[in-house]
């Protein structure tokens, strides 16, 4: 059947979202931002040590295709106290992997409201916006507010870095924390 | 009786924080309720709290009376919800009041350059002089060169 214009243009748009947690904090990321979801202990053997990073929250990297990804520790990110992650979102178009708590379910939003603007700090590239679920307020990640250019460009040389050592001694697997 | 050139006859709402009263225009104050839940999450903006869920809308709550009268409020008993305005955009925030609000419609003073930034304004009212807060130099926002782009890919609530 074929619905009126006016009907159609009126119906709220929806999108899918997954609600994960960080160090008991709940968020909320557009599952078409997911690309793979792995456990921690997967992928442990993949990935590099990144002894010459200056950022905290970035130790680690992990080799996917011909990409170099860097693994962002959210509860560092986000200023939390960090407990340990037993999952890795890659997230899609952007070099982070990052490390999370745990996934709590998948839903559906069907309103996203502009961060106020009374929200001067970093935390308006950290989420596209908020959105309300049963009654509580969800904080929804930008899944690109996780590394600037900035940090981007230090991380490759910090990765520049470790491959050159790479090249004179063995590196085994790392402990992803 | 005509009002002096220097002041302008408005409504404005008397609000309470702790042992004194201010004064905002009435024409940015949409509502007095009681203290709800405050949801927090992680964010930079030191001065804010969280936020509140009223009507769908998930308000910024950001508690002025430390900055007014040096300390912050022991008793809350309503958040006085207001809004502010940035360019053509209408920003909502919510302000934790101590007690009852008043509206009156009363000449205001307008403020000279001596007067502290927040000052909008001086009323005289039962007695008390009363400053007229200017919402926009207590509480954080852009400069209006600043402002972000409106969300386009998503269906996005703007107050």
């Amino acid at each position: 059947m074929n619905l009126p214009t006016s009907a159609k243009s009126h119906q709220p748009r929806t999108e899918q979202i997954i609600l994960f947690r960080i160090s008991g904090q709940t968020f909320a990321i557009s599952s078409a931002s997911v690309q793979e979801v792995r456990s921690v202990d997967n992928i442990a053997g993949m990935a590099r040590d990144l002894p010459e990073s200056h950022l905290r929250k970035v130790r680690h990297s992990i080799r996917r295709g011909d990409r170099t990804l860097y693994i962002v520790n959210a509860a560092i990110h986000f200023g939390l106290q960090p407990q340990p992650a037993s999952l890795v979102f890659f997230l899609r178009r952007t070099r982070t992997a990052l490390l999370i708590d745990g996934i709590d379910k998948m839903t559906t939003m069907t309103r996203l409201q502009a961060l106020s603007l009374a929200f001067q700090g970093e935390e308006r590239s950290w989420y596209r916006g908020l959105t309300a679920l049963d009654q509580a307020v969800i904080p929804v990640i930008n899944p690109e507010g996780f590394l600037s250019l900035e940090e981007l460009t230090l991380l490759e040389t910090a990765q520049f870095s470790a491959d050159a050592h790479s090249l004179t001694s063995e590196n085994p697997g790392a402990h992803v924390q | 009786m005509t009002p002096s050139p220097e002041t302008v006859l408005q409504s404005f709402v008397l609000l309470r924080l702790g042992e004194r009263r201010f004064a905002l225009p009435a024409s940015q104050v949409a509502e007095l309720v009681a203290p709800s839940r405050i949801f927090r999450f992680p964010h930079k903006s030191s001065a804010l709290e969280g936020v509140v869920l009223r009507r769908g809308r998930m308000i910024a709550v950001c508690d002025i009376a430390e900055q007014l009268t040096g300390k912050k409020l022991d008793t809350r008993r309503f958040n006085l919800l207001a809004t502010r305005k940035y360019g053509h955009q209408l920003d909502w925030i919510a302000i934790p009041v101590s007690g009852e609000c008043e509206l009156i419609t009363v000449d205001m003073m307008p403020a000279t350059a001596n007067d502290s930034p927040h000052v909008d304004g001086w009323l005289s009212h039962g007695g008390e002089v009363i400053e007229v807060l200017r919402l926009s130099a207590l509480t954080p926002g852009p400069a209006e060169t600043l402002l972000p782009a409106p969300l386009h890919d998503f269906m996005e609530a703007r107050s």
